[in-house]
């Protein structure tokens, strides 16, 4: 079991890193890098115009950016923001735990919520029970996310919350589709023919083959909350990672960019990897065939 | 042998939720005959106007008739999205189904690239991808290529949840007696397996058209997108933003109920037999 | 969250100021000679008060309880509200707070309210007052200035000023290592700098080369201390830095040192602490100034302050057109990766005067400035008196005129089309940056406007740096809408935009010698204004470069933009200005009235 974990850890951590380059890569080959708009400012002199543009030539091999990314990465040096003008070590530890925080309330709030109105769906069995929650599902999926930021905003509610109704439409309408279908199947049928009680139809009967395709939705939960933290970030002014990775992007700051790439892919593979666990230790069958 | 349930299916809420959309579907179509007036001229002397007989839904702040912009919007939006979803769909189905299908080490490396392509700053490639486009490119092809790309990138986070479905599915009895009849390979998947995503498919159809009509008006601040002066959804959603406006010109609320219309509709349209409850 | 920490260690001029984890200690702020704040008082005696009725609650009956804590709480409120402390909010964080590194608006605010200058350009009156300096004196044909300092000053640290500080600031401003875009305003020419104490309290700085309206360029340079510990940290303005969370708020507070005083003898400024929020929603920031958490909105945009002033009418401010410009340039540079027939189409005068006249400035302003824009007739606005060329007017709206300069051009239509000479059809790009509704709803007009001479515009907007990346490196571009901020009177800051060498020269920059004999007109009486003294020759040979402008019309002038801001009516001794910073260009003499007084 160690053995495993280590191996998993090891995977999560190559993964990340490999993230990082191709997203160094994407960065590095996309338009605007190295332009400054300090370049625009009348003021500034041939030289210092040069000056600006040697600041910028230095990362264009992105080889050795990536090479003394690394390096430094060891001894704990995560660079220097240009944009910013502060070392990006300081600027996580400052807004990672706001967007950990929104982050959390986001998939519990959002997977609460899909799964409740699911669930709802499924046990109630009425007809047409599934509409009004669907074209709820539907005004949110329909709002941008800024429109939803701004409402919470002037109705001051935390904007974190409407991560979660980002979120729950997608949990929403996926699990309601696999309860209703899992609700249908014979088992269930014949256990609920057997006089079974409804909760333990629900948890041993339901949960139970619905469970990697739950789990799954759990772990993509976390790259959806994450898309929608950052447009939420920056209409909230939340000084989060969210609007950090967005300022990053608008000013092609390529040592906060792969940082916030890692970030990342280290938050979807540790959420996607501990939601892998969970299955296994609730249906080991299925784990055992997907290892 | 696909799996059957024997229900008695409500079809009135199908039925109406079919006849809504084709409604919305040939109104777009008809819009030119149904607009009253061009969707780009620019009506200077009723700016913002309220809804009247001349213009049904008021005036933008460019003097533009809303309601005609709302039914060329409707055509571009409703063809083009979901061209996109059934693409993101497709990609998904093929490359999730095929990692739970085959299990052991191709499930895993697979499983590895969904998660990294997660994680990857895709906002670049679509800049690329306006610096490749010439500036002169039709609005029509520009916004072509804009959904084309989204159906490309959004097929990572269902693929997941596919090939978690697939998994389930691969040990079920059915398919073990398709086996055991001697069916292999790429018959099993795709007649045997497939189909039997189907809610899946059908959920991650539905989320994505309205979430590629948001996507296609978040990229007109990359330049990509549908630009001036074809009108879109998006676009139009976008106008929401301003709250203030949105609470004193109520009429600009339409677009927003329609894509809610139409996207319930079409949930409740997509249902099959095995979806409904009871 | 991080405070200045008094005590650290000097930080070198570049960086920003030192943070630690650890605020100072009551104690420390005492032995540095901070008074404590309003704010600070009011929660000792808070405190105090809510000890006290403590006591005298537990002997009263429950419903008289709850009238008594009501009534206390309303008194509290009543209290904290009237804290002598301004708000508005910074478009995002400042780079830097090393006043010699400033480029961004951010850092440009923190400096205008902490920085000590020598000489300030008053922003109503618009004339030149000593501040540091006494007097000055400009002389050697604008290479040498001469200053002398105002006495018995000190750094917020108590550190003494003199003029050694001058020296050491000019220094440090001229060295060629360091990139100062202030440092870059007195470079005329190459050479060393000269600076030296002619005095106790007197200066000399020789510059290289002549510099035009060099006195007003030192209204831009923060004075450093030589001597004191804290280098950057201390300060000769109003305000010094007094906490900074970022991307939160910065926290500015009263300079106890300041050495202005008002015409009664009261020490300034009058405002205790000036609290900086770090906002870029103006929908927020909109929002919260309703709702009287913050006391100024700078830069409304048209539509945000209708929409205040039918709510707020006393509280929008209208100052009148800016100084900023709206401009529409072609690409006329040799390099660009344009068909041959585009680039003859952008190089000729007759084609970009008829696009002139085909775009309807009157329509811009009214509609999408709401009125609250001015059309512009070239490079000055009209609010600019001295420098403005009272002989130009703003081309007139007219599809005729425009196209009578086709015409005689060899344009011709064909259909719903215009066709060039060689019969292909007059379809050009225009790119503006994404995320301005203004430039959107612009480039829409201008769409519908040139349609009508039957040409086709196909409008593109971009993310700003693939927008600068086009305009100054790739030069794969065919039309842009940009707008350009101006902060100075003086249009010798502008010498990079009109000398054809200069890489600001938009249209065609970093020429090596001028392609035009209009371009090379430009540059000699550009560069006969820079090296003039005498104010009537610089206005008469900037009044020809207008000239040349109008008829040139390298760059097609739309409009310049009102003005606008937001503020709050208990905030006394306002007086907007049109230059920046309009609102609290007087921040030393505002102060915080009444806050119940209405603002409807």
């Amino acid at each position: 079991m160690p053995a495993a974990i280590f191996r998993q850890l090891r995977r999560i951590l190559l993964t990340a890193l490999l993230g990082g380059l191709l997203g160094a890569t994407l960065v590095r080959l996309g338009p605007g890098f190295g332009v400054d708009e300090r370049e625009l400012d009348n003021r500034l002199s041939q030289e210092s115009r040069q000056a600006i543009q040697a600041e910028h030539a230095r990362d264009s091999n992105i080889a050795m950016f990536y090479v003394r990314y690394l390096s430094g990465l060891i001894h704990g040096d995560l660079g220097f923001s240009r944009s910013l003008n502060r070392p990006v070590s300081q600027l996580l530890k400052e807004r990672l735990p706001l967007t950990l925080g929104s982050l959390a309330y986001g998939v519990l709030g959002g997977v609460s919520i899909g799964l409740a109105l699911a669930l709802l769906t499924a046990c109630w069995r009425v007809p047409g029970s599934d509409i009004a929650p669907a074209f709820l599902a539907g005004a949110c999926l329909a709002l941008p996310a800024a429109v939803i930021a701004l409402l919470f905003l002037w109705m001051n509610v935390p904007g974190r919350w409407a991560i979660a109704l980002v979120v729950f439409p997608h949990v929403y309408r996926y699990s309601k589709n696999l309860l209703v279908a899992t609700y249908q199947s014979p088992h269930v049928l014949a256990a609920q023919a057997k006089g079974l009680s409804n909760s333990r139809i629900l948890f041993a009967h339901v949960f139970a083959p619905a469970a990697p395709q739950l789990a799954a939705l759990v772990g993509i939960s976390v790259s959806l909350a994450f898309g929608a933290s950052i447009p939420i970030e920056v209409i909230s002014d939340a000084p989060g990672v969210g609007q950090l990775a967005w300022k990053a992007a608008m000013d092609r700051d390529l040592p906060l960019l792969v940082n916030i790439t890692v970030l990342v892919a280290l938050m979807t593979l540790v959420a996607n990897s501990l939601a892998d666990l969970a299955l296994a230790a609730w249906r080991p069958d299925v784990s055992r065939e997907t290892a | 042998m696909k799996l059957r349930l024997r229900l008695k299916p409500s079809r009135t809420a199908q039925n109406i939720a079919l006849v809504v959309l084709f409604l919305v579907a040939l109104a777009s179509l008809l819009a030119g005959f149904i607009a009253p007036s061009p969707y780009a001229e620019q009506f200077r002397d009723a700016i913002s106007a309220p809804p009247s007989a001349r213009f049904l839904l008021g005036t933008d702040d460019l003097g533009r008739d809303r309601f005609a912009r709302l039914l060329y919007g409707t055509r571009v939006s409703l063809l083009l999205a979901p061209a996109a979803a059934l693409l993101s769909t497709f990609l998904a189905a093929l490359i999730g189904g095929l990692a739970g299908y085959l299990g052991g080490r191709w499930e895993r490396y697979v499983t590895a690239g969904i998660d990294l392509f997660l994680s990857l700053p895709w906002l670049f490639l679509l800049l690329a991808a306006r610096a490749l486009l010439p500036l002169n490119t039709s609005p029509i092809t520009s916004v072509a290529i804009t959904f084309l790309l989204l159906g490309c990138l959004g097929w990572a986070s269902p693929a997941r949840i596919i090939r978690a479905g697939t998994r389930t599915l691969v040990n079920s009895d059915y398919l073990l007696q398709a086996r055991a009849s001697g069916i292999s390979g790429a018959r099993l998947f795709w007649r045997h397996l497939l189909p039997n995503l189907r809610p899946m498919l059908l959920a991650q159809f539905w989320i994505s058209v309205p979430v590629f009509i948001l996507s296609e008006a978040n990229l007109g601040l990359l330049g990509l997108g549908v630009s001036e002066p074809l009108p879109s959804w998006g676009a139009m959603l976008r106008e929401l933003e301003n709250y203030t406006a949105v609470l004193q010109n109520p009429w600009m609320l339409a677009p927003v109920a329609l894509l809610v219309i139409v996207v319930g509709c079409l949930q409740v349209a997509l249902r099959t037999e095995d979806q409904i409850p009871c | 969250m991080l405070r200045i920490d008094w005590r650290a260690k000097a930080p070198a001029p570049q960086s920003s100021i030192a943070a630690t984890k650890t605020g100072p200690t009551r104690a420390s702020a005492a032995d540095q000679g901070v008074r404590p704040t309003n704010r600070r008082r009011l929660r000792r005696f808070s405190g105090l008060v809510v000890h006290s009725c403590s006591k005298v609650g537990q002997t009263l009956s429950s419903a008289n309880r709850a009238f008594f804590a009501t009534a206390l709480l309303s008194a509290l409120t009543l209290a904290a509200q009237s804290t002598n402390e301004l708000r508005f909010c910074l478009r995002g964080d400042p780079k830097t707070f090393n006043p010699l590194l400033v480029e961004d608006e951010n850092s440009e605010t923190v400096l205008y309210l902490t920085g000590g200058v020598l000489v300030r350009l008053n922003r109503y009156t618009q004339e030149l007052e000593g501040e540091l300096a006494t007097k000055w004196k400009v002389s050697e044909n604008g290479r040498r200035i001469d200053f002398e300092l105002r006495p018995n000053v000190q750094f917020s640290d108590g550190t003494p000023f003199s003029c050694e500080d001058v020296v050491f600031t000019v220094r440090q401003l001229m060295d060629p290592a360091l990139h100062s875009p202030q440092g870059d305003t007195f470079r005329s020419a190459n050479g060393p700098t000269e600076a030296k104490c002619t005095g106790p309290s007197s200066v000399m700085v020789r510059f290289p080369g002549p510099v035009a309206a060099l006195a007003a360029h030192f209204d831009q340079v923060g004075i450093m201390s030589v001597r004191s510990a804290h280098k950057e940290a201390a300060v000769l303005g109003p305000f010094t830095v007094a906490e900074y969370k970022p991307g939160t708020y910065l926290l500015l507070h009263r300079n106890p040192n300041y050495w202005k005083r008002d015409s009664n003898g009261k020490q300034l400024p009058y405002l205790d602490s000036l609290r900086l929020d770090i906002q870029q929603n103006r929908e927020l920031e909109l929002l919260r100034f309703r709702r009287g958490e913050l006391d100024i909105v700078n830069k409304l945009d048209p539509e945000m302050y209708d929409r205040l002033n039918t709510e707020m009418p006393r509280a929008v401010v209208d100052a009148g057109p800016s100084l900023d410009w709206e401009v529409v340039f072609f690409n006329q540079v040799s390099s660009a990766p344009l068909p041959e027939y585009k680039r003859r189409w952008f190089r000729s005068d007759e084609f970009r005067r008829a696009i002139s006249d085909a775009i309807n400035r009157e329509d811009i302003c009214r509609v999408v400035y709401r009125g609250h824009a001015r059309p512009a007739a070239g490079p000055v606005s009209v609010s600019n008196r001295f420098w403005l060329n009272a002989a130009l007017t703003p081309p007139s709206y007219s599809v005729n005129s425009a196209e009578a300069r086709l015409a005689r051009d060899g344009f011709h239509r064909s259909g719903d089309a215009l066709l060039d000479r060689d019969g292909h059809k007059v379809e050009f790009s225009m790119i503006t940056n994404s995320g301005n509704k203004l430039h959107e709803r612009m480039l829409a007009f201008i769409q519908q406007d040139l349609s009508k001479l039957g040409i086709q515009l196909n409008v593109v907007t971009l993310d700003f740096p693939s927008l600068i990346e086009r305009i100054s490196r790739s030069y794969n571009y065919e039309s842009v809408l940009m707008a350009f901020a101006n902060i100075d009177l003086d249009p010798s800051d502008q010498m990079n935009i009109w000398l054809s060498s200069g890489p600001n020269h938009q249209w065609n920059p970093s020429q090596k010698t001028p392609e035009t004999i209009w371009e090379a007109e430009i540059d000699k009486l550009m560069q006969a204004q820079a090296a003039a003294q005498d104010m009537k020759q610089r206005k008469a040979a900037f009044d020809k470069v207008q000239e040349i402008i109008a008829e040139k019309a390298p760059m097609l002038f739309l409009v310049n933009p009102n003005a606008l801001s937001a503020v709050s009516t208990n905030l006394k001794n306002v007086t907007p200005a049109l230059l920046r910073p309009q609102i609290y260009w007087n921040a030393e003499r505002l102060s915080i009235g009444n806050k119940y007084v209405s603002q409807r």
